[in-house]
C-alpha cells in the first residue's frame, strides 16, 4: 500500500494514547532533536525535506519557518492551524481524532527549531469533542516532561494551549484565525504585514496546518533527504487525501506523491470505484475552493498525460484544462450530479461564510448565490451565464482574503466545463436531475 | 525620500508613504478613490477595494510589476515604484467592478437621503458607474434600529466601511459601534442597541461616506445644495470648535466638521457644538466655505445658485 508517514498505526484505536504512541516510536524525534540537534539543525532537515504546507497553499515549510523575525526581542509563537472546514476534506480531523501526540510531537518539534515557548492550536469550534481528545493528550505530554519546562532536561520549554473557534469557515484563514485567538471578530488582515514579522498580539508567528505539523517528526527522525526521496519532483511525501462522493469506499488515504489519479479512483484499495455503476462525471479535486473537472481532464491532461496526485500535476493546464492539490479534499461526482446544484450549494456556503469586509467578497458571494438558485429553480435567464462569468472575475485577485478566489474559482470552472448544463437549465426552466 | 511614478507623474515622499499618500501629495485625477481608507483614524482602508491601482514596476531594486492589483491606500511605495491609476485599463474596469459591487444592494432612495449632493458613493457611481443595473435580485433589508437621539443609522445604505467603528474605538471613550453578523449579512450596531452617548460620537456622522448614519437634528430638512456652507468658530472647552454652519436664509440647519479636499474631517468636533449651537448668535462667522468636490454640491455651488434658478431644469 505504498509508505506511510502519517497513518502507519492510525487502526489501533489506542493510539491516542501516550503509551501506545510512544511503543510505536512516538517522542523519538524529540528526544533526538533536543539531546543531539541544534534548532537550526531541525530547520535545516525540515528545508531538505522540500515539505509545503499542507493546509491549501503548498507554501514550502522550511522557507515559511526563515521568513520568522527571528531578530525580534517580541516573543514568537507558532499556531496549528486546526480549524479544518473547507466542504470536502476531513483528513486533519481523521488526525486529531485518532494520532494527537503526533501533532504535539510536531509542534514540540516546530516550537524548538522556531524559538517559541508557546504555541497554539486553533481548533474548528464544531470539533468540541476533539477538544477532549487533545486536552487528554496534551495533559499527558505534560505529564511525561514533553511539554512545559525544560523539556528533558534539554533547558528548552514550552507551553502548549488548545483554542476552540466559534464556528467560522474564515477563522482559518490564516490572519482571521490570529485574529479571533486575540479575541477579536475573526475579519482577515491586510498583508503585508505577513505574520512572520508580525502576527499574534504584533510577534512574529508561523501558522501551520495539522498536517503540515504531525510530519516533522518523521522528518527529524529519518532525515530530510530521505523525505524528499518520497514522492516526484518538487511534491515531496506523501498526502492525506480525503475522498468522498459517489464512490465505493469514501475516507482517508495517505499515498505518496504522484500516486496516479486514475488508479485512486479505481482501485480497490482506495476509492473502488463508482458507487452505483454509473460513470464519472467530475471531480472536484482539491476541496470546494479548487475549479472542477470534467472526467476526461481530471484522470488525463489536456495533453493526454496521466494526472497523478501532486501539486504540478494536477495544475497541469492552468485553470484553462487544470486545477489544484488544494487541501486534499477529492469529491468525486458521477453523472447523476446536477453541475448547477452543486455549484449553489458551493456558492451559498461561501455567501454564507464571507467575513464581509471587502465589498467584491460581499456583494459578489450573495449575488452570485442568488443568480444560481434562480437557474436551478427555473428562473434562470440566459445572460445570467455570463454574468455569473463577470462577477467571478471581479471577485478575483480583488479581495483581502482569499476567500473571494474561493469562491469565484468553482463559478468560473463549473461554466468553463459545464456550460451546457446551465444553458439547458435556463431552457428548460430549471433543473431535470432529481 | 522616495521617488515614486503616478499616471506619468513623478514625486517624491518619505519612506513608509502609502501609494495613496503619495497620489495625494500630486493631487488631482491621479488620486485613486477611498470609500474606507480615512488618514485620521488608524487601522481603516483595504476594505472597499476602489483605490485598487496597478503596480507596473515594484521598485528600483525590484522592477518587476506585482501580479495583482493592490490597494493605495494601505501598500507601501517603494523607491523607484511606478504605479498606473488612471492609464491602466485594467484598473479602471476593477473600480467598475468594485463600484457595481457597492451599488447592488444600495437603495435607490437619493432623493429621500439627506446624504445625496455630498455623497461619495454617488461621486464613484458618476465616474464609475454605468447607467443601467445588472442587479435583478431583491435588495437585502435589515430590522429597525435605533442608536439614540442624535444619530440615525440605515444600515441598507451602509458599505461596511469600518470607519464608525475605528473611530468609535479610537476617538470615543468607549467602543460604541461594531459589526455583527457576517458576510452580507454584515450590520453595524451599538454592542447591543446601546445609544451611542459620548461628547464625540457624532462625529461617525460626518467620517460616514455614504447616507447610513445621518444627523437626526436637521433630518429631511433640507437638501445640501439648498443650503449655504459657512465656516464659524467659537470658543469650545471640549473641541477646537471650528466648524461648517449650512444656512438656509438666516437658520442654520446643520452644523459639521470642516472637510478637506479628500473629504476628510479637519478638525473632529463634539456634539455640542453639532448638535445644541444652532443659533447663529452661537458662533463667529468666518465667511463662505468653498467646498472642493466633484458631486451636486460643487456643480450646484450656491455661489451659482441664483444662475441655476434662471434655468429650471428641463423636463
Ligand atoms: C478562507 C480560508 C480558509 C482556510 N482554512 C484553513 C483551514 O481550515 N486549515 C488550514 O490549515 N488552512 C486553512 N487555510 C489556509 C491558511 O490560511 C494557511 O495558509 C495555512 O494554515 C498555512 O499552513 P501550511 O503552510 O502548513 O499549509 C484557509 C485559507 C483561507 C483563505
Ligand atoms: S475576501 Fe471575503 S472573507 Fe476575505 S476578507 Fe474579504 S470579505 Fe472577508
Ligand atoms: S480606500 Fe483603499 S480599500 Fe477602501
Amino acid at each position: 500500500m505504498g509508505i506511510k508517514i502519517l497513518t502507519e498505526h492510525i487502526d489501533n484505536p489506542e493510539l491516542k494514547k501516550f503509551e501506545v504512541y510512544r511503543k510505536t516510536g512516538g517522542y523519538t524525534a524529540v528526544e533526538k532533536a533536543l539531546k543531539t540537534m541544534s534548532p537550526d539543525g531541525v530547520m535545516e532537515e525540515v528545508k531538505k525535506s522540500g515539505l509545503r504546507g499542507r493546509g491549501g497553499a503548498g507554501f514550502p515549510t522550511g522557507m515559511k519557518w526563515s521568513f520568522l523575525d527571528r531578530k525580534s526581542e517580541k516573543p514568537h509563537y507558532l499556531v496549528c492551524n486546526a480549524d479544518e472546514g473547507e466542504p470536502g476534506t476531513f483528513k486533519d480531523r481523521y488526525l486529531l481524532e485518532r494520532n494527537p501526540h503526533a501533532l504535539i510531537e510536531g509542534i514540540i518539534l516546530s516550537g524548538y527549531a522556531l524559538g517559541v515557548e508557546d504555541a497554539y492550536i486553533y481548533l474548528r469550534g464544531e470539533f468540541f469533542y476533539i477538544l477532549q481528545i487533545l486536552e487528554k493528550a496534551i495533559a499527558e505530554a505534560y505529564e511525561k516532561g514533553f511539554l512545559g519546562k525544560n523539556i528533558l532536561g534539554s533547558g528548552y520549554s514550552l507551553n502548549l494551549y488548545c483554542h476552540p473557534g466559534a464556528g467560522a469557515y474564515i477563522c482559518g484563514e490564516e490572519t482571521a484565525l490570529l485574529e479571533s485567538l486575540e479575541g477579536k471578530r475573526g475579519n482577515p488582515r491586510l498583508k503585508p504585514p505577513f505574520p512572520a514579522v508580525s502576527g499574534l498580539y504584533n510577534c512574529p508567528t508561523v501558522i501551520n496546518n495539522v498536517e503540515t505539523l504531525a510530519t516533522i517528526p518523521w522528518i527529524v527522525n529519518h532525515g530530510g533527504d530521505q523525505y524528499a526521496q518520497i514522492g516526484v519532483g518538487r511534491s515531496t511525501g506523501t498526502k492525506l487525501i480525503s475522498a468522498s462522493g459517489h464512490i465505493k469506499n469514501p475516507g482517508v488515504y495517505e499515498l505518496e506523491m504522484g500516486f496516479p489519479v486514475e488508479e485512486f479512483i479505481y482501485s480497490d484499495q482506495y476509492c473502488g470505484g463508482m458507487k452505483n455503476g454509473k460513470p464519472l462525471k467530475a471531480v472536484v479535486a482539491g476541496g470546494s475552493s479548487v475549479p472542477i473537472l470534467p472526467a476526461g481532464l481530471i484522470l488525463k491532461t489536456a495533453n493526454g498525460e496521466p494526472r497523478n496526485i501532486s501539486y504540478e500535476s494536477l495544475a497541469e493546464g492552468g485553470f484553462e484544462t487544470g486545477t489544484m492539490l488544494g487541501s486534499g479534499g477529492f469529491i468525486v461526482m458521477d453523472e447523476s450530479t446536477c453541475i448547477v446544484r452543486n455549484l449553489y450549494n458551493f456558492t451559498r456556503f461561501y455567501r454564507h461564510e464571507s467575513c464581509g469586509q471587502c465589498s467584491p467578497c460581499r456583494e459578489g458571494t450573495s449575488w452570485m448565490e442568488k443568480i444560481l438558485y434562480r437557474i436551478e429553480n427555473g428562473e434562470g435567464r440566459m445572460h445570467d451565464i455570463d454574468l455569473l462569468v463577470d462577477i467571478s472575475n471581479n471577485i478575483e485577485g480583488k479581495t483581502i482574503c482569499p476567500l473571494g478566489d474561493a469562491a469565484a474559482w468553482p463559478v468560473a470552472s463549473a461554466i468553463r466545463h459545464f456550460r451546457d448544463e446551465f444553458v439547458e437549465h435556463v431552457n428548460r426552466k430549471g433543473c431535470w436531475f432529481d | 525620500m522616495i521617488k515614486v511614478t503616478i499616471d506619468n507623474i513623478e514625486v517624491e515622499v518619505e519612506e513608509g508613504s502609502t501609494i495613496l499618500e503619495a497620489a495625494r501629495k500630486i493631487g488631482g485625477k491621479v488620486v485613486p478613490p477611498t470609500m474606507c481608507y480615512y488618514s485620521k483614524l488608524r487601522d481603516t482602508g483595504g476594505k472597499c477595494r476602489t483605490c485598487l491601482v496597478k503596480v507596473a514596476k515594484g521598485s528600483a531594486k525590484d522592477p518587476r510589476p506585482m501580479p495583482k492589483l493592490v490597494v493605495a491606500c494601505s501598500t507601501p511605495a517603494q523607491d523607484g515604484m511606478v504605479v498606473e491609476n488612471t492609464l491602466s485599463q485594467e484598473v479602471i474596469e476593477a473600480r467598475k467592478g468594485v463600484v457595481e459591487f457597492l451599488l447592488t444592494n444600495h437603495p435607490l432612495e437619493c432623493p429621500i437621503c439627506d446624504q445625496a449632493g455630498e455623497c461619495d458613493l454617488q461621486d464613484l457611481s458618476y465616474g464609475f458607474g454605468e447607467g443601467e443595473s445588472r442587479y435583478e435580485e431583491e435588495r437585502r433589508r435589515f430590522g429597525y434600529n435605533d442608536i439614540g437621539p442624535y444619530i440615525k443609522i440605515n444600515n441598507e445604505r451602509c458599505i461596511l466601511c469600518y470607519r464608525c467603528v475605528y473611530l468609535s474605538a479610537q476617538l470615543t471613550d468607549k467602543r460604541l459601534l461594531g459589526v455583527l453578523f457576517r458576510g452580507d449579512y454584515a450590520e453595524i450596531s451599538t454592542y447591543i442597541n446601546a445609544a451611542v452617548e459620548n461628547d464625540f460620537s457624532g462625529n461617525v456622522i460626518d467620517v460616514c461616506p455614504v447616507g447610513a448614519l445621518t444627523d437626526r437634528s436637521s433630518r429631511f430638512k433640507s437638501r445640501v445644495w439648498f443650503t449655504k456652507p459657512y465656516d464659524a468658530h467659537r470658543d469650545c472647552p471640549k473641541c477646537a470648535g471650528k466648524v461648517v454652519l449650512w444656512a438656509k436664509g438666516d437658520e442654520v440647519i446643520r452644523i459639521t466638521a470642516r472637510k478637506d479636499e479628500f473629504g476628510e474631517v479637519e478638525d473632529f468636533i463634539c456634539n455640542e457644538c453639532r448638535f445644541e449651537k444652532k443659533q447663529v448668535s452661537d458662533w463667529v462667522i468666518d465667511g463662505p466655505r468653498h467646498i472642493k468636490r466633484q458631486s451636486v454640491i460643487s456643480l450646484n455651488h450656491y455661489e451659482t445658485i441664483n444662475k441655476l434658478k434662471e434655468t429650471p431644469p428641463k423636463d
